[in-house]
């Protein structure tokens, strides 16, 4: 199993699988997003209570899972670095962190464009939306950490320890609602229970989802290719690859 | 495993334990602070800041909303199934309050214990369902004689959550 694994972990290996996969995850994505979407917007039934105004789940949700699944992705690739110092994770995390701080930010818009109708208030600080935001200030501390220090080695391990003490915060975030008394109600899916979405308007949300989560991936590789591209760019199979004019 | 990566790894475990617990005492501490509201039984044993501003949340009473005077002012009862309190708001309520409903209402306690709230805030729940099948739920509970007046039950739940 770790051969495979050492052999992923080589920069060149990566750059060749994820010159392969991108294509197909970039048609996967469309698709998935496309019918989910679609699903959503327009074939999905209103809700008994809010009417239309809750079809915003479908880009609120994935957005907030996503960005706690950057994170979870961050944080390990942090694992990797500061044990085994593998340098492609260091290159994943750095990627990972402008796409999850993203993700986080279109959560807390789409979810105050939300509260100001169903709730009566654009913003609350209640514990799940304090946590989501201290998230996004995770991303920019991690992301301007990383820019302030320019030796590259010292800058992988800070880097890697800030993301790893961030962590506890996404257990946070989940059992926020549960823990304490919020205004934002507590989870529908996410829990040991069936969930308290009707099924015609959890297939659209499990597709848009999927359709983000791939997103993330085509964006995470094509970001991490140009990154490896860059900080390898003396190796003797970046030159031989430019001469040949197939990058 | 390499010995030095096992000890890496142990401290890398440790450190993000640390930090956990001190989270957790921290988040502890400060664990009144970070509830966004009192409930109205705390409201009732005199738990509430005097004569400060603060929320209170709970569910709206049934058959407990009126309109009196100019139209705008609305006086209502909070309950957590236990405690109950008068509130009087001025003021455009948000879409989805109505009773049996979640609220989360600031303001502050006026001489006679009359909740006086500047601001009332709907609670939403976690269920999501079409018309139609809450209004068969409402059905099937009216027939087995259950029901919670104007309030449609909501699907997969048993009991109306509210802390």
């Amino acid at each position: 199993m770790f051969r495979w694994f050492h052999k992923l972990a080589s920069t060149r290996n990566f750059y060749r699988l994820a010159e392969i996969l991108s294509p197909w995850l970039a048609v996967l994505c469309a698709l998935l997003l496309g019918v989910g979407i679609f699903l959503g917007l327009f074939v999905a039934p209103t809700d008994y209570e809010q009417g239309e105004s809750y079809r915003i789940i479908y880009v609120h949700v994935p957005s907030a899972w996503l960005s706690m699944f950057v994170y979870m992705v961050m944080a390990f690739c942090s694992l990797l670095v500061l044990v085994w110092k593998m340098k492609l994770a260091d290159i994943v995390a750095e990627v990972s962190a402008p796409i999850g701080a993203s993700f986080t930010f279109l959560a807390l818009a789409t979810g105050s464009l939300w509260g100001k109708p169903m709730w009566g208030t654009w913003w609350e600080w209640d514990a799940r939306l304090t946590s989501e935001l201290i998230l996004l200030f995770i991303y920019i501390g991690y992301m301007a950490l990383r820019a302030s220090i320019d030796n590259p080695s010292s800058r992988a391990r800070a880097a890697a320890i800030l993301a790893l003490v961030g962590v506890v915060n996404i257990p946070i975030i989940h059992f926020s609602v549960d823990w304490w008394n919020t205004l934002h109600q507590p989870a529908s899916i996410m829990k040991f229970d069936t969930p308290s979405i009707h099924p015609s308007m959890l297939l659209p949300l499990l597709l848009s989802a999927l359709g983000f989560t791939v997103f993330y991936f085509v964006v995470m590789l094509m970001k991490t290719r140009t990154v490896v591209i860059e900080r390898e760019s003396k190796s003797a199979w970046v030159r031989e690859r430019i001469a040949e004019n197939r990058l | 495993m390499h010995p030095k990566r096992k000890q890496k790894l142990i401290l890398v475990g440790l450190m993000v334990a640390a930090v956990a617990i001190a989270a957790g005492f921290i988040l502890t501490a400060f664990n009144n602070n970070i509830q966004l509201f009192f409930s109205p039984t705390q409201v009732v044993a005199g738990e509430v800041p005097e004569g400060a501003e603060f929320k209170v949340g709970g569910l709206v009473a049934a058959n407990s909303v009126k309109r009196i005077g100019d139209g705008l002012t609305v006086e209502f009862e909070l309950t957590d199934n236990g405690e109950t309190i008068p509130v009087q708001y001025t003021g455009i309520l948000p879409d989805l309050f109505r009773e049996g409903q979640g609220t989360v209402s600031v303001g502050k306690l006026d001489a006679n214990g009359v909740f006086i709230a500047e601001r009332v805030l709907a609670k939403h729940d976690e269920n999501y369902m079409p018309p139609e099948v809450a209004d068969a739920l409402n059905k099937t509970k009216a027939a087995q004689g259950v029901t919670k007046a104007g309030k449609t039950q909501p699907y997969g739940a048993d009991t109306v959550q509210m802390q």
